[in-house]
C-alpha cells in the first residue's frame, strides 16, 4: 500500500488531474521532501541560540550540557503545550461568545440547549433554580473562564472522573491547577536551564495535558453544545461527490463552529438564496472539511467532502466558489493553489491569517452580518467558475453521538444509561471499545490506516467511537453507517441491531475527544467493570496522527488511563529512556501508556493483547466470538420470506434452518 | 431491539396513541369532560400514568395532556435504507403506548365497559367472581379488570418473603388447550402469578383455560384482565404499584420505578401465538421495566442485556420445541421463560400424586366436588406437632392409625387427627406452635385438597379429582414430611407423621394435644415485653421497602400479620444471618412509649440513617415505619381525640376522608408518619397497643370487618380496659364514613376517648 497515496478514489481522481495539469499537492512534497531525520527522532534542540543542538550519538550532549534524553522530553513536552494551547484557546473562544451571547453583545447567538446549560451549571457550581438562562449563561461563561486563569488549586472538571482517577492525579501532583497556567508552564520549564530532568518534563507534560482534556477541551464541548445544541443522531453524507455542479459551492474548514453555524443561518436566508439564482446558480450547497464540517456535520447534517488531506483536492475540482477558514489545519498550500483556480479563499480568524489571502475579520458582535457578507463574495465568484470536476463518490453515515444520546440510546428517555453497554463488555459480546481518533499524514497512505484499524477492531468486536479527520475518514467507506454491522463480529453485530447502531460511532471534532472521556467515565463508575478508566477494557488508536493536537489528545488519554497507540515511528525514539518511560513507567503510574509502533497490523495486535488483558484483569469471561450472535432479524426474516407476510403459522422457524442458514 | 420489532413497535404505538386521541375526543364529546376516570379501589389513580408522569387522572378532561405528552415521545418508524439508532425511540413508543392503552382502558370505565364482560358462550360458566367482591347477580359475568389494592397488599408479604416469585403477564392464545393448561399449571406450581390478556384471531388463552375448567381468580393466583392486549396494561398497573406501594416511590419518579421493577420484581411477558404490531408496541412499553418477552413463534430475538437482567427478548417457536406432546412442550416453554427472568425457584419436590405449590392454597373444594371431609360440622379434626426424643422419632416413618377413607361414603366424614413429632439439636419448645401452624400452608398447597383452621378446629376436604388420582392419607404425611425438612430443616433433623383415624387412640391425642394448646395459650400470654431481653428486627420486606424496618416484639407482632416474636426467633435459628435478628433492647427510655435505646441505634442503622428514633407503643412520636403490607392502618382523628383503625379488607370510606387504599400511600414506604401507623391486627389485642396514647380506648373507629372477625379477642380486650361495652361505642363503617357522623355518635354513646386527655 505504500505506493498508493489515499485509498479514497475521489482523491486518487483529483490526484490524476493534479498530475496532468503539474499541479503540486501535499501528496508531491511529501515525497519530494523527507522528514528530517534528526527532528523527526526529538534529536535536535533549538532552545537557545548556542544551537541549535543535534544529539545523534550515544552519550553525546548539547552545548549547555543537555542530554538526548532531557532534549527529547523537552521536544515532547512542549509538542504538548502547543496542542493543548489550541484547543484550550478554542475553548476560550467559545467561552467569550457564551459570554458575549448571554450580555447581549452578541445578539446572532442563544443558547440552543438549555438542559446542557444546567447540567454544566451544576459541574461548575452555577445556581439555577429560578434564575433566567441568559443570567445562568453569564455565570456559567465566567465560572469556565476562570478555569482558564485558574492560579492554584485544580481545575473544577477533574471532578468528573472517577474517584479513584483523581485520587492518583492528587497522589502524583499531576492534577492541573489552571489551563492556561500548566502551558505557561511547560513553555517555562523547557526554557533554556530549566527543568532537565526527563521524568519530570514527561510528569508535567501529563498534567498540561489533563488541562487540555478535562478543561479546555471539555469546556469547549460543553458550551458548544449549550451554543449550538447537543448532538442527537442525523443522516449525512460524505465525500466529494457532495459538491454540486449548478449550485454555489461555499466549503467551511477549520475548527470552530462560531462562524460555519452563522453561515448556516444566513444560507436559508430568502435574499441570499434570492442573491445567488441572481447569479445564475440554483441555489448555494455548504459542505466542509476538517473538524469545522464534523460540527456542523453532527449538528445540522451539513455533508463532509473530506478530511486534512483533502482541503487542495476540493480546490482541485474547479466546483468550489468559495472556502471559507478558521483555525488550525489549514494548509499555508492553500493560498498558492486557489491562484491557479477560481476559488475564492477567506480566512477570518485573527490568529489564522494567510500572507496573500483575503481575510475577512469575523466579530461575533456582528456574526450575522459578517457571514452574510461573506456569503455574498462566494457568490459573486460563481459567474467565475471554469471547468469542474466532481468525483461521484458519496458514503452516507449516521453522526451525532453526544455521550448524552449514547446515554439515550442504551435505555430511552426512561431508562437511559450505559448498562447495556457495560453488559455487553462483560458477557463478551463486546471484547472491548476502542477510541480511533486524529488527523491524516502524507507520510502515509491517505486513510489506509484509519481503515485498517476499524475494521480489524469491528472485525473482532470491539466497538469503535471516532472523531476529527478518522471519523470523515470512515465515514467516506461506510463504516459509519449502520448498515456497517455487517463487518462487524457476531458479538458486536448483535449490539449494533439490538440499538440500531452504526459498528463505529461518530462523537464529533477533535475537541469532542472529551465525550470519549465522559463515556469512559461512566463506564467505569456504572458497575462492573472496575471503578476506574484504566480498568475498562479499551484502547486509544491515532492511526494517522501529525498534529500536536493530537498528541496532547494520546497524552490525556494516557493520563486518564488509557492505553494509547500512534501508528507511527516515535517523535522522542532517540531517547530509549523516554520511550520506555511513556510506555512502562507511565503504565505503572497512571494505567495508561503511550506507544509508538509503526507497523498498523501489529498495533491492531497490541490493541487487542491489552483489551484481553484488562478483560481477564476484571476477571471477565474471555472473548469467544462464537458464543454470540443469535439475535437479530435475520431467522424472521427468512421465515417471512418463505411463508409470506399473511400466513400466520410463525410456531416454527424449522424450514429456514434445513434450507442451512 | 431489533428493527423489525422496531418497527413494527413503532408503527403499533403511533396507532394506537392516534386511536386512545380519536377515543378520547368522542368521549369528552359524548359525556363531558368532568365524567369521572377511576379503576377500583385503588389509590393510584390510574396507576401507569400516574407512576410515569405523577399525573392524578380523576376525569375524562385529564386525559388530554397525557395523550399530548404521549404524542410527543413518539418517533417515526426506522428508515428501510439507512436508520437511525432506534432502541430508545422504541422504548419511549412503548411508554406511550402503555400511557394510551391505560387511557383506553380509562375511557371504557367511564363508559361502563371495563371490567370487560366475558364473550363466550361454552358450557363453563365460572361459579366465583373474579374480582373481590362482585354483587351476586354479576357473579361469573366479568374478567377482572384491573387488580386493586386491596388485593396487591395481601399478596405484598408473598412477594417480598419469595413465597411468590413474581408474575407472568401472558398474552395471547396457546398452540392449543393441552399446552395453555399446562403453561397456567407450571407457574402455578412455582407459586408464580398468572395474568391473562389478549387474542389471537379472537381466541383467548383465558378462552382455553374455561373450556378446560381451570378454576381462575386471585384465589388461584390466575386474573384474566380481559380478552384484548390493552387489557395487558393492568399489568403494567401492577407492577408500577408495587414501585409505588413498597417501594416507597412517589408518583412520577419514574426512572426509580421502573429500576424498582428492573431489579426487585419477578416478572416476564409470554406472547403466545403471532405478535401484532399493538403487541409489540406493549412489549416495548414493558421492556422498560425490566420485564423480558418470551414468545412461542418465531419473531427476532434480543438477547444483549442491560434493560433487563438477561435477555429481552426470546423466541421458542413452539413446533420446534422438543417433547413428545403439547404439554411436554409447554412445560420447556415456561422453563425456557423462568431462566431468562434469572431468578432460581426452589421447588420442594413432594411425592403426591396431586400438583402441589402456594398457588393450590387458595383453591377450594366445594361440597358438590367433595369426597370426604375431616372436622368442620360432622366431625373432628385436630393437628398436633411435638418435640420428640432423637431416638423416639424415626425420620420419614408415615404411619395410619386406623382406616383410610375408602369405606367412607361419597361426601362423607370422617374424624382424624395428625400428629407431628420432630426432633432436632436446635429445635426449642418455643418453636412447636411456630411449626404447627405451617401445617395449613402446607396441606393447603395440594391441589384438590382445603385447610382451614388449626389446632383442635382444624377443617380439611378433599375433592373427588384428588382422590381419583389415587391421594389418600398417607400423602398428608408425605407432605409434611418433604415440607418440614425443605422449610425448616435448619432446626427439625427427623420428622415422623402419625394419622390417627382409630376413635380410640384418637381421643388419647386429643387429649395430649388439648393439653399442650393450653400450656402454649398460658406461656405465650405470660411472655411480654418486659419478660425478654431481646426482640428482633424483620427486614424481609427490605427487598422492596428499602429503608423499612419491622420491630417484633412479644406484645406488637410484625404489622403483616405473618411473624410474631416467636415466628422471628425460629426464623432467626433457621437461618442467622437472615431477615430476623434479634435486638438487645437496651436502656429502657420510656416505658410508656416504648422506647429502646437497643432499638433505636438497631433501626438508625437498618434503615440506612432514615429512621432515627422508633417509638413502640406510639402512633404520635416517632411510630414505627411500615413496607406496605400492613393488615391495619390506625390514624388519628383530630376531632374525636381519637384513632380510627382501617383494615386491609374494607374498601370503604372511612371518617379521615380517604379509603384504606389511599391511607395506604401515607402509611407505607419506610416513612415515618406521625399520627399514621401500619400495624397487625392482634395488636389492637395488645396490652401495649398505643400504651403512651391512652391505648385500646382511644379508638373510635373500626372497620366492621375486624369487629366481626375478632369479636371474641376484642371483648376480652374490653374487659381489660374496664369497658366491657366499648366495642359498641366503637363506630365503624355503617355508621359513620365522615368526621361529622362520627362526632354526634361518639357523644350519644358517651365514648372514652372523649374524656381523655388531649392527642397532642
Amino acid at each position: 500500500m505504500t505506493e498508493q497515496r489515499s485509498i479514497d478514489p475521489a482523491v486518487c481522481d483529483l490526484l490524476e488531474i493534479c498530475e496532468e495539469d503539474g499541479i503540486s499537492t501535499v501528496f508531491d512534497r511529501a515525497d519530494a521532501m523527507k522528514a528530517c531525520p534528526i527532528g523527526a527522532k526529538g534529536a535536535c534542540c533549538r532552545n537557545c541560540s548556542m544551537g541549535p543542538c543535534r544529539l545523534t550519538k550515544e552519550g553525546q550532549v548539547g552545548i549547555c550540557g543537555a542530554t538526548i534524553d532531557t532534549i527529547a522530553a523537552r521536544n515532547f513536552a512542549r509538542m504538548t503545550a502547543a496542542g493543548a494551547a489550541a484547543h484550550s484557546d478554542h475553548g476560550r473562544g467559545m467561552a467569550l461568545t457564551l459570554l458575549a451571547a448571554a450580555t447581549g453583545d452578541a445578539p446572532d447567538y442563544h443558547v440552543r440547549d438549555v438542559r446542557k446549560l444546567h447540567e454544566v451549571a451544576g459541574f461548575l457550581g452555577v445556581e439555577t433554580d429560578g434564575r433566567e438562562t441568559a443570567d445562568i449563561a453569564k455565570e456559567v461563561a465566567e465560572k469556565a473562564l476562570i478555569e482558564f486563569g485558574r492560579q492554584t488549586g485544580e481545575i473544577v472538571y477533574l471532578q468528573r472522573a472517577p474517584r479513584k482517577r483523581q485520587q492518583i492525579w492528587r497522589e502524583l501532583g499531576i492534577a492541573p491547577r489552571g489551563i492556561d497556567r500548566e502551558v505557561v508552564d511547560i513553555m517555562h520549564r523547557t526554557h533554556v536551564g530549566n527543568d532537565q530532568s526527563y521524568e519530570s518534563l514527561l510528569m508535567a507534560s501529563l498534567r498540561t495535558a489533563l488541562a487540555d482534556g478535562w478543561g479546555g477541551s471539555m469546556l469547549s464541548t460543553d458550551i458548544t453544545d449549550i451554543l449550538f445544541g447537543s448532538p442527537v443522531p442525523l443522516v449525512a453524507k460524505a465525500n466529494m461527490g457532495n459538491l454540486s455542479e449548478d449550485q454555489v459551492n461555499i466549503v467551511i474548514h477549520g475548527h470552530e463552529p462560531t462562524l460555519s453555524e452563522m453561515i448556516l443561518v444566513a444560507v436559508n436566508d430568502p435574499e441570499i438564496i434570492e442573491y445567488a439564482k441572481s447569479k445564475g446558480a440554483k441555489g448555494i450547497n455548504l459542505t466542509g472539511i476538517c473538524c469545522t464540517a464534523n460540527e456542523t456535520l453532527m449538528r445540522q447534517g451539513v455533508a463532509t467532502i473530506g478530511n486534512f488531506l483533502s482541503q487542495e483536492l476540493a480546490i482541485v475540482t474547479g466546483a468550489v466558489d468559495m472556502m471559507v477558514v478558521d483555525i488550525q489545519c489549514i494548509m499555508q498550500a492553500l493560498g498558492p493553489l486557489t491562484e491557479k483556480f477560481h476559488t475564492l479563499l477567506i480566512t477570518t480568524s485573527p490568529k489564522a491569517h494567510i500572507d496573500g489571502v483575503t481575510h475577512v475579520n469575523f466579530e461575533e458582535h456582528d456574526a450575522l452580518e459578517i457571514a452574510k457578507r461573506i456569503f455574498k463574495m462566494g457568490i459573486d465568484n460563481f459567474p467565475n467558475r471554469r471547468e469542474v470536476h466532481i468525483p461521484k463518490d458519496v458514503n452516507q453515515l449516521v453522526v451525532g453521538f453526544s455521550h448524552e444520546y449514547i446515554n439515550y440510546a442504551l435505555g430511552g428517555f426512561y431508562r437511559g444509561s450505559l448498562r447495556p453497554l457495560n453488559d455487553a463488555v462483560m458477557q463478551g459480546r463486546l471484547r472491548g471499545v476502542a477510541g480511533v481518533v486524529g488527523c491524516n499524514n502524507a507520510r502515509s497512505c491517505h486513510d489506509y490506516a484509519h481503515d485498517y484499524v476499524v475494521r480489524e477492531l469491528i472485525k473482532n468486536d470491539v466497538l469503535v467511537v471516532m472523531t476529527g479527520c478518522g471519523a470523515i475518514a470512515c465515514a467516506k467507506y461506510g463504516l459509519l453507517s449502520p448498515e456497517a454491522a455487517k463487518y462487524a463480529g457476531p458479538g458486536l453485530r448483535e449490539i449494533c441491531e439490538t440499538v440500531g447502531i452504526p459498528p463505529v460511532l461518530h462523537l464529533g471534532s477533535c475537541v469532542d475527544n472529551t465525550r470519549i472521556l465522559t463515556v469512559l467515565s461512566q463506564m467505569a463508575t456504572e458497575g462492573g467493570l472496575g471503578e476506574d478508566i484504566s480498568d475498562v477494557p479499551g484502547v486509544g488508536f491515532a492511526p494517522e496522527w501529525m498534529s500536536e493536537k493530537a498528541i496532547s489528545i494520546g497524552t490525556y488519554f494516557v493520563a486518564s488511563g488509557v492505553y494509547t497507540i500512534f501508528v507511527s515511528e516515535s517523535p522522542v525514539r532517540n531517547s530509549p529512556a523516554v520511550v520506555r518511560f511513556q510506555s512502562e513507567v507511565w503504565e505503572k503510574r497512571v494505567g495508561g501508556k503511550l506507544e509508538f509502533i509503526a507497523d498498523v497490523k501489529e498495533s491492531v495486535q497490541k490493541a487487542l493483547e491489552h483489551i484481553d488483558k484488562k478483560r481477564a484483569a476484571l476477571g471477565l469471561p474471555e472473548y469467544d466470538p462464537k458464543r454470540y450472535g443469535q439475535s437479530g432479524d435475520a431467522v424472521m426474516l427468512k421465515v417471512l420470506e418463505e411463508r409470506g407476510e399473511e400466513v400466520f403459522n410463525l410456531y416454527s422457524a424449522k424450514v429456514v434452518q434445513s434450507a442451512g442458514s | 431491539m431489533s428493527r423489525y420489532i422496531a418497527t413494527r413497535a413503532i408503527r403499533g404505538a403511533n396507532l394506537i396513541v392516534a386511536e386512545a386521541e380519536a377515543m378520547l375526543r368522542k368521549a369528552i364529546e359524548e359525556l363531558g369532560a368532568d365524567t369521572p376516570v377511576t379503576f377500583p379501589n385503588t389509590a393510584y389513580y390510574l396507576p401507569v400514568i400516574f407512576g410515569f408522569t405523577g399525573r392524578e387522572v380523576t376525569k375524562l378532561g385529564d386525559l388530554v395532556p397525557v395523550i399530548e405528552q404521549a404524542k410527543e415521545i413518539l418517533h417515526p418508524v426506522p428508515g428501510k435504507e439507512l436508520w437511525l439508532p432506534y432502541l430508545g425511540q422504541t422504548l419511549d413508543c412503548g411508554v406511550a403506548t402503555l400511557w394510551a392503552e391505560e387511557a383506553i382502558e380509562g375511557i371504557r370505565f367511564a363508559r361502563g365497559l371495563e371490567p370487560q364482560e366475558i364473550t363466550w358462550d361454552g358450557s363453563y360458566v365460572p361459579s366465583s367472581s373474579f374480582t373481590s367482591p362482585d354483587a351476586e347477580d354479576q357473579v361469573g359475568r366479568h374478567l377482572n379488570g384491573p387488580i386493586d389494592d386491596i388485593q396487591l397488599r395481601s399478596w405484598g408479604i408473598q412477594l417480598v418473603d419469595g413465597r411468590m416469585p413474581g408474575f407472568a403477564a401472558i398474552i395471547g392464545a396457546a398452540r392449543s388447550n393441552e399446552a395453555a393448561v399446562q403453561i397456567i399449571r407450571e407457574l402455578q406450581q412455582r407459586n408464580i402469578l398468572i395474568f391473562l390478556s389478549g387474542n389471537v384471531n379472537g381466541r383467548s388463552i383465558i378462552h382455553q383455560l374455561m373450556e378446560e375448567g381451570v378454576e381462575m381468580g386471585y384465589d388461584t393466583y390466575i386474573v384474566p384482565f380481559g380478552t384484548d392486549t390493552i387489557s395487558a396494561i393492568y399489568a403494567a398497573g401492577f407492577a408500577t404499584r408495587a414501585a409505588l406501594t413498597f417501594g416507597g416511590m412517589k408518583g412520577g419518579q419514574a426512572r426509580g420505578m421502573l429500576l424498582y421493577n428492573k431489579f426487585r420484581c419477578f416478572a416476564f411477558a409470554i406472547a403466545l401465538g403471532e405478535v401484532d404490531d399493538l403487541k409489540f408496541a406493549t412489549a416495548a412499553g414493558v421492556l422498560n421495566y425490566g420485564f423480558p418477552v418470551i414468545a412461542d413463534t418465531v419473531i427476532p430475538q434480543i438477547l444483549p442485556t442491560g434493560l433487563t437482567m438477561y435477555e429481552h427478548v426470546v423466541s421458542m417457536p413452539f413446533d420446534d420445541i422438543e417433547g413428545k406432546d403439547d404439554a411436554e412442550k409447554a412445560r420447556r416453554l415456561v422453563q425456557r421463560a423462568i431462566e431468562v427472568r434469572g431468578v432460581k425457584i426452589k421447588i420442594t419436590e413432594v411425592p403426591i400424586p396431586v400438583p402441589y405449590g402456594s398457588a393450590f392454597e387458595g383453591e377450594r373444594v366445594r361440597r358438590a366436588e367433595m369426597r370426604v371431609e375431616f372436622g368442620g360440622k360432622y366431625s373432628r379434626c385436630f393437628e398436633y406437632l411435638t418435640t420428640s426424643d432423637f431416638d423416639a422419632v424415626e425420620d420419614g416413618k408415615i404411619e395410619i392409625v386406623g382406616p383410610d377413607f375408602e369405606d367412607v361414603e361419597e361426601a362423607g366424614h370422617m374424624d382424624m387427627g395428625i400428629v407431628v413429632e420432630v426432633a432436632g439439636r436446635k429445635m426449642q419448645d418455643d418453636f412447636e406452635p411456630v411449626l404447627e401452624r405451617q401445617i395449613h400452608y402446607f396441606v393447603n398447597g395440594a391441589s384438590g385438597i382445603q385447610h382451614i383452621g388449626q389446632r383442635d378446629i382444624a377443617w380439611i376436604r378433599l375433592s373427588k379429582a384428588a382422590a381419583e388420582k389415587g391421594f389418600n392419607l398417607k400423602h398428608f404425611g408425605e407432605i409434611l414430611y418433604a415440607r418440614f425438612h425443605a422449610d425448616f430443616g435448619a432446626i427439625v433433623d427427623k420428622v415422623q407423621v402419625t394419622i390417627y383415624t382409630d376413635p380410640e387412640e384418637m381421643k388419647e391425642w386429643l387429649a395430649k394435644a388439648r393439653k399442650a394448646y393450653d400450656y402454649r395459650n398460658r406461656r405465650l400470654a405470660d411472655m411480654t415485653d418486659d419478660s425478654v431481653e431481646e426482640f428482633y428486627s424483620c427486614t424481609l420486606c427490605q427487598s422492596f421497602a428499602p429503608n423499612h424496618v419491622c420491630i417484633v416484639s412479644p406484645e406488637r407482632l410484625g404489622l403483616c400479620g405473618a411473624y410474631n416474636w416467636l415466628d422471628c426467633k425460629a426464623s432467626h435459628q433457621i437461618n442467622p444471618t437472615g431477615p430476623n435478628q434479634p435486638i438487645k433492647k437496651g436502656a429502657c427510655e420510656d416505658p410508656s412509649y416504648g422506647v429502646f435505646s437497643g432499638v433505636n441505634d438497631f433501626v438508625r442503622q437498618a434503615s440506612h440513617q432514615t429512621v432515627e428514633r422508633v417509638s413502640m407503643y406510639s402512633i404520635m412520636l416517632d411510630p414505627m415505619t411500615a413496607c406496605g403490607c400492613f393488615e391495619c392502618i390506625a390514624m388519628i382523628i383530630p376531632e374525636a381525640n381519637g384513632v380510627m383503625v382501617v383494615s386491609r379488607e374494607d374498601p370503604s370510606m372511612t371518617p379521615t376522608g380517604m379509603t384504606f387504599s389511599t391511607l395506604a400511600g401515607m402509611a407505607g414506604g419506610g416513612l415515618q408518619t406521625p399520627g399514621v401507623m401500619g400495624h397487625g391486627k392482634y395488636y389492637l389485642t395488645s396490652k401495649k397497643f398505643m400504651t403512651s396514647d391512652g391505648g385500646f380506648k382511644r379508638v373510635v373507629w373500626m372497620s366492621s370487618f375486624l369487629k366481626e372477625t375478632m369479636a371474641e379477642e376484642l371483648k376480652a380486650v374490653a374487659e381489660r380496659e374496664g369497658d366491657p361495652d366499648l366495642l359498641d361505642k366503637i363506630a365503624d363503617e355503617r355508621v359513620s364514613t365522615t368526621v361529622e357522623e362520627l362526632l354526634p355518635f361518639l357523644e350519644e354513646k358517651g365514648h372514652p376517648a372523649l374524656t381523655l386527655p388531649p392527642m397532642f
